[in-house]
């Protein structure tokens, strides 16, 4: 009698427990997903105050206009939008053709000494700080010569080219071995075979790897700062200091005057919309090759 | 017979030395090229760690280890010890990688474990675009929104409830004053930063864990929350660990988004509420200012120290990502 009793009380127990350990699971998982929400908050709130804010002091005459004092009007950004296309387009003039070297390499010996070493060596070079690239090309670049547009291209370029390398290197990676040694069975040497056919058929991966890599240094202030220096002039010099839209941005935002702060944002709304368009349109070019490269 | 064995097999092996090469004439130029383009990527890493040591030498001669252990930042009298500035980034850091870590891990464990397949890419994506938001823009928007919006009401309350010293005399990271920019300000945007680095690599380690842990998990009778919590994580642990660490090194050296909400003064102090100064941003800041040769040599030295802990921290962080989750067939797909 006793004993059944207690084997009850402990049914009982036991049942308590295990409806607290369904409750937990509940819970806890419920939690992960409200995390997740919490994680799109500070994007969502970032996004809606600069599309705001930016658009309000947004115009023609903005993006037209050069540098004017703030008793002038405030004036445009133009020399910052030719100076930030000259410093990317020379960084990834610099940067894809090295990036598509190495990744040509790094695909093709993935496992020997080199090849492991630099797959590794990407991934530590796209953790530097970009300060301290900035901090470098200053050395070897600067100290002596002056600011220089070329020496903020050489920076940004350094930023790009691990970015360059990863996609490159994924999607080399997708194009299936069998073309590959076809190409070779038929004797064409491995450089006529890399250029000609594996280049050729991972083509989306570079044009996303270019697409990342400039939307990663769009933004970029900290290594022009020891680099490009920033310019109110609308120059297109190399071996001059050039103006560039976040150093602008920096500068502006700091500014005690209203106009400045406005301008900004509307800085901001430029610089954000590229990186935002750069970054869904890679993400979409890549689903679409891996998609129709599963499929094939 | 030696000789005439030895003769053949020359003659043989040097033939067919010839028509490989005839075969694939270019390719020792390209091997050349390709082989010198990864060993430039290589060699940048190891001349930035160079250029910096040499350019430091100024005042690795005058100052030696007091500048990381003496607390007076002085160019005027040229006096340098970075010691406020190293106790700032590491205040700074350690933050933001303490508000991200459950954050971090959560969103992973809802990616790999939870999340339905196509919204597994949409919500991903949305997370790691918070990487994509350059620095200087977190740092108008923390100038013009968060602090005043998030930072300052939090840091008030934060204040006037444990930051009474009578109330609470050991804990000094919450007294006060308080002005908005703040070690909190910058610790808050930082772990916004490095969300996204923490929540992705900690969700490639969880999909290579191998799925019959969570099976036998499971036929024994655990909750899917048991499953993760007892057997999934301590599974990816290394590799959750490496993420952590990355985050770490993103938060150390990022410079702008900081810069713009730290205060930038120069003051050790205990407490979260009052205005810093980190590494990365009395760099970015005092640089214009730098004219005399042993001061600029001062912020290369700073420069240094950030390459030296960020380079160290990402490799132990690689190594232990790369010892869970390298080559998963998720990651490739």
């Amino acid at each position: 009698m006793s004993e059944s009793k207690s084997h009850q009380r402990r049914l009982k127990r036991s049942a308590a427990h295990e409806r607290f350990r369904r409750a937990g699971n509940r819970v806890m998982l419920g939690l992960t997903g409200l995390m997740t929400l919490l994680a799109i908050v500070p994007l969502a709130w970032i996004l809606l105050e600069v599309f705001m804010r930016g658009s309000s002091a947004m115009s023609i005459e903005f993006l037209t206009d050069t540098f004017k004092p703030t008793s002038m009007g405030g004036g445009g950004v133009w020399h910052a939008i030719v100076g930030t296309g000259i410093l990317i387009g020379l960084a990834a003039l610099m940067a894809v053709p090295v990036g598509i070297l190495t990744a040509f390499y790094v695909s093709e010996h993935p496992n020997t000494t080199l090849g492991l070493a630099v797959r590794f060596g990407t991934d530590v070079l796209s953790g530097l700080p970009s300060i301290v690239v900035g901090l470098f090309v200053y050395t070897i670049m600067v100290s002596g010569q002056g600011y220089s547009a070329l020496a903020g291209s050489v920076a940004l370029a350094i930023l790009m080219l691990p970015v360059v390398v990863r996609t490159t290197e994924e999607m080399l990676k997708l194009v299936p071995r069998s073309l590959r040694e076809a190409s070779l069975a038929l004797g064409a040497p491995e450089w006529k075979t890399s250029f000609q056919v594996m280049l050729p058929a991972a083509t989306t991966g570079v044009v996303t790897g270019l697409m990342l890599a400039v939307a990663r240094v769009a933004g970029e202030t900290a290594p022009l700062l020891f680099t490009a220096l920033g310019s109110n002039n609308l120059s297109t010099a190399l071996d001059k200091p050039i103006a560039s839209l976040p150093l602008v941005l920096f500068k502006y935002a700091l500014d005690p005057s209203r106009v400045r702060n406005a301008q900004a944002w509307a800085i901001a709304l430029v610089i954000v919309t590229l990186v935002l368009i750069l970054n869904i349109g890679a993400r979409l070019i890549a689903l679409w090759r891996t998609t129709r490269g599963v499929t094939q | 017979m030696t000789f005439s064995a030895s003769h053949k097999f020359k003659r043989v092996s040097s033939s067919r030395v010839g028509r490989a090469l005839h075969a694939s004439r270019g390719d020792i130029p390209f091997k050349t090229v390709i082989i010198l383009s990864s060993l430039s990527l290589l060699g940048l890493m190891v001349g930035v760690g160079v250029m910096l040591w040499l350019r430091s030498g100024p005042t690795r001669e005058t100052a030696g280890w007091s500048f990381v252990t003496l607390n007076q930042w002085n160019p005027v009298g040229e006096v340098f010890g970075a010691l406020p500035f190293i106790v700032g980034t590491l205040t700074t850091s350690l933050a933001a990688v303490l508000i991200a870590l459950p954050l971090g891990l959560g969103i992973a464990v809802f990616l790999a474990e939870l999340c339905p397949l196509q919204l597994r890419t949409v919500v991903g994506f949305m997370v790691e675009l918070l990487a994509a938001i350059p620095s200087v823009v977190y740092g108008a928007w923390g100038i013009f929104v968060f602090i005043p919006a998030f930072v300052a009401p939090v840091g008030n309350w934060l204040m006037n409830t444990f930051g009474n010293p009578n109330r609470f005399p050991y804990l000094p990271i919450f007294q006060g004053p308080f002005f908005g920019a703040s070690n909190l300000a910058a610790g808050l945007i930082l772990a916004v930063m490095i969300l996204p680095t923490i929540s992705a690599i900690s969700r490639d380690v969880l999909l290579a864990v191998p799925r019959v842990q969570r099976e036998a998990a499971l036929a024994l009778g655990s909750t899917e929350w048991e499953t993760i919590w007892q057997v999934v994580l301590p599974y990816g642990l290394s590799g959750i660990l490496g993420a952590v660490i990355l985050g770490l090194g993103r938060a150390l050296g990022e410079t702008m988004a900081v810069t713009m909400v730290i205060g930038n003064v120069s003051q050790l102090s205990a407490s979260l509420l009052s205005p810093g100064y980190t590494m990365a941003s009395v760099i970015a800041n005092e640089w214009g200012e730098s004219r005399t040769p042993l001061y600029a040599s001062a912020l290369l030295e700073i420069g240094l120290l950030l390459f030296i802990t960020s380079l160290l921290l990402n490799i132990v962080a690689r190594l232990l990502v790369w010892s869970v989750a390298r080559k998963t067939p998720e990651q490739r797909a």
